[in-house]
């Protein structure tokens, strides 16, 4: 049944949300550190062993994928519910600290790729 | 009679409303995209839609929730907030491939450190020359740089006034905005179409509304790996802003 899907994510949400809040409190920053990736990470395992059974029947599929195609409306209805206003306002320090930080790293972006993908990029050169 | 009726649907059903008033605007959007020709940039638009819609509705209402603030749209802080939110970024981890996370997973987490960093030299850079001396409030503006829950954490840590800590929280709103704009006007530049360079952009920029929304409108097929990164940048920033971030800071101001 579909149900099945969504609750196989509510329970990988709620381990990896719960040894989140509980790294947050080793570490003593309080919050969350990294709840929802080690909710994926927990997702992607649960997938991996279930394919070698033969995978998840294809209802409880329909359940996960359900909450995948309803993520792009979620990101829509959480930017317009932005305080847009605040950013525009808070002037030049907000808007170039801002502002710089985000363009920067995203300028560095290619740079990082290059890690651990070496060989891969080697054969491109070749190729070329 | 109507209006009563009307108010008391709004009141109590706003969270079913809203559903349909984003089906709405996705369907705005996806209608320009179309009649320009650039329907892949579809969810690009309705994004940038409902950010030109909250900064309208902010403007009209002064509120801080966008269009939110409006009672019929307040169904928003519940399909927008941040556990449905979470909860569907994690289903777009299914189908993922370990070996993908492998590969990119040192990548990733050199990302992390350098985003944090970056972000923070950044903004407390720019608070310098922009006439702060304070290395407490340069550090709490350095954290905004870094994500709007960072700055905020920080600055009550190191008991800054609130006028700072709003500009901390301008900051990385600022950062989460843009992010959602420019990205997918920068991917191909970036060559973000893999889930290597993807979970490096999550780790380098690492606001997670911001990356949420930037992949959405870019590829939802990048979204899971963007976002597993991203996800502990923020935890990230509230354990070094305030400690090593400061201490350095304080050296050099």
């Amino acid at each position: 049944m579909q149900i099945y899907g969504l609750g196989i994510v509510a329970a990988c949400y709620f381990a990896g949300n719960f040894i989140g809040r509980i790294l947050g409190q080793l570490i003593g920053i309080g919050g969350n550190v990294g709840g929802v990736g080690l909710a994926m990470l927990a997702l992607v395992i649960v997938g991996a062993k279930m394919q070698k059974k033969g995978g998840f029947s294809e209802k409880t599929e329909k359940g996960i994928l359900f909450l995948s195609s309803i993520y792009i409306p979620v990101v829509v209805a959480m930017a317009a519910k932005q305080n847009v206003v605040a950013a525009i306002d808070g002037g030049a320090v907000a808007f170039l600290a801002g502002g710089v930080a985000t363009i920067g790293a995203m300028a560095l972006v290619p740079l990082l790729s290059k890690i651990g993908s070496k060989s891969e990029s080697l054969e491109k050169v070749k190729g070329e | 009679m109507i209006g009563k009726v009307l108010n008391s649907i709004i009141g109590r059903d706003s969270f079913v409303l809203a559903f349909g008033f984003v089906a709405l605007l996705i369907l705005a959007a996806y209608t320009i995209a179309k009649l320009i020709k650039q329907q892949k940039m579809g969810s690009a638009f309705a994004i940038i839609l409902a950010l030109v819609a909250a900064f309208v509705a902010g403007k009209i209402t002064g509120g801080t929730k966008g269009m939110a603030d409006f009672p019929v749209f307040a169904g928003f802080l519940i399909l927008g907030g941040s556990a449905l939110r979470d909860y569907t970024i994690v289903s777009t981890a299914y189908g993922v491939k370990m070996e993908n996370l492998k590969k990119a997973g040192l990548a990733g987490t050199i990302a992390l450190f350098v985003g944090v960093f970056f972000s923070f030299i950044v903004g407390t850079l720019i608070a310098r020359i922009l006439g702060f001396t304070d290395p407490k409030e340069i550090t709490t503006i350095g954290a905004g740089a870094v994500t709007f829950i960072v700055g905020p954490v920080t600055g009550d840590a190191l008991g800054v006034s609130s006028e700072v800590i709003a500009l901390s929280v301008a900051a990385g709103v600022v950062k989460s905005v843009l992010t959602m704009i420019i990205t997918p006007l920068i991917a191909k530049k970036i060559k973000l179409d893999n889930p290597t360079t993807a979970m490096v952009y999550g780790g380098m920029i690492g606001t997670t509304s911001g990356v949420a929304g930037g992949l959405a409108a870019t590829d939802i097929k990048l979204v899971p790996y963007g976002a597993m990164t991203a996800t502990f940048y923020t935890g990230l920033g509230t354990l070094l802003c305030p400690s090593i971030g400061y201490l350095i800071v304080n050296l050099i101001f």
